[in-house]
């Protein structure tokens, strides 16, 4: 839930990054830490297992920017990605503003993904949000390894896209960061959105500021 | 509803908040109070300046809250309306508001948890009240002449992420 805070003058949002485990989404925030300079970003906090495995959330507030005279503060959080920790997992989706479900491409992984996917609807619709109605993307990981996913296999199976029923959203939209791709199209008479996606090495930190400036914006225009 | 919304926090309602938490912490004897909202944001705090990052601690007394009521649910209680750390020398009281918000009091020796608790019902009691008006606030003339915030700013969202 977004809080804008006319005291401090700044725009608090609050971004969840989702995901199966080991997919990568500590690694984005903790690029993000490494390269926002210290004073944009506060401390950033791993609720870890010893082994390095998130038990409950990594949380990392982040300043974006300033726009009307308020600073746009994000927090970004991400989720513990195994299967066990649900509980701990839907608490984190409690006031979210937009949500990051990093995807790993590897082939093996991609029942993990879409269970993932699933497990993503439920959690959010028990809050009664909607996936589909919110600012949310798809970061598909791990783009250099060889046994990753076409683009196309992982937007079948995680990103088939949704009904339009409104009808001034009933128009053709390309997606303008993937070529050859589109946000809404028709097919077979339907008009169907898809959520928009970014394609990423996070341990090399190639596409995760994309990503976040993606998110981002989408979240402070749903505010405009 | 399809999402969490968006919400303000005004500045003659932070006032107010930082009113009463000053008031408590003179009553109380306790260091520090802060206010968070279920989401884990810092609405205010009062008293001794905080010698660590407000914004991760919020965070996480949110969460702490969250875990505890469901550990709540878990053994048939509707709730934990609040809840205690004892530390050596320091130690934390966390209060319920309205199922809106968390009061936050950080204490030492100089006082008891006893006087801490007596005194952060009659504070929850008046920071419930405020919750109460401040969600349940129709939107005055004035709101609606101004929009939201960010109304047509599309531009400049768009300029701050270098588009």
């Amino acid at each position: 839930m977004s809080m804008i805070n006319y005291a401090s003058r700044e725009i608090n949002c609050k971004l969840v990054y989702y995901g199966p485990g080991l997919g990568g989404k500590t690694t984005n925030l903790e690029h993000v830490y490494g390269k926002v300079s210290p004073d944009k970003r506060g401390k950033m906090v791993s609720l870890a297992t010893e082994s390095e495995r998130t038990l409950f959330f990594d949380f990392l507030p982040v300043d974006l920017g300033t726009i009307r005279g308020f600073k746009t503060r994000f927090h970004l959080y991400t989720v513990p990605g195994q299967v066990y920790y649900n509980a701990s997992r839907k608490l984190i989706l409690k006031g979210v503003d937009g949500v990051v479900f990093v995807a790993d491409s590897q082939m093996d992984r991609m029942e993990a993904n879409v269970e993932s996917m699933q497990n993503l609807y439920d959690n959010m619709a028990e809050y009664g949000y909607d996936v589909t109605k919110i600012p949310f993307l798809i970061q598909y990981n791990k783009r250099d390894l060889p046994n990753a996913a076409s683009i196309p296999e992982l937007q079948q199976q995680l990103n088939p896209g949704w009904e339009v029923t409104e009808a001034r959203k009933q128009r053709n939209a390309p997606d303008p960061n993937n070529e050859g791709e589109w946000l809404v199209t028709q097919i077979d008479g339907t008009w169907v959105e898809r959520a928009p996606f970014v394609e990423s090495i996070a341990v090399n930190g190639d596409g995760v500021f994309e990503t976040l400036r993606h998110v981002a914006k989408l979240v402070l225009k749903t505010l405009s | 509803m399809t999402g969490a919304g968006t919400w303000s926090l005004g500045e003659s309602d932070y006032n107010r908040i930082s009113e009463h938490l000053t008031e408590l912490l003179r009553e109380s004897d306790a260091r520090s109070a802060m206010v968070v909202d279920r989401t884990g944001q810092l609405l205010a705090n009062a008293g001794e300046a905080l010698s660590f990052d407000a914004t991760v601690f919020a965070s996480l007394t949110a969460a702490d809250f969250s875990a505890n009521d469901q550990l709540a649910k878990m053994i048939g209680e509707p709730e934990f309306a609040s809840l205690f750390h004892q530390g050596k020398k320091e130690s934390m009281y966390l209060a319920d508001v309205g199922r809106r918000l968390i009061l936050v009091v950080l204490f030492d020796q100089r006082t008891t948890v006893g006087l801490v608790r007596l005194r952060v019902k009659q504070t929850v009691e008046d920071l419930s009240k405020l919750v109460v008006e401040m969600f349940n606030r129709p939107p005055t003339d004035k709101d609606a002449a101004k929009g939201g915030l960010l109304e047509g700013a599309d531009d400049e969202i768009d300029k701050l992420f270098g588009d």
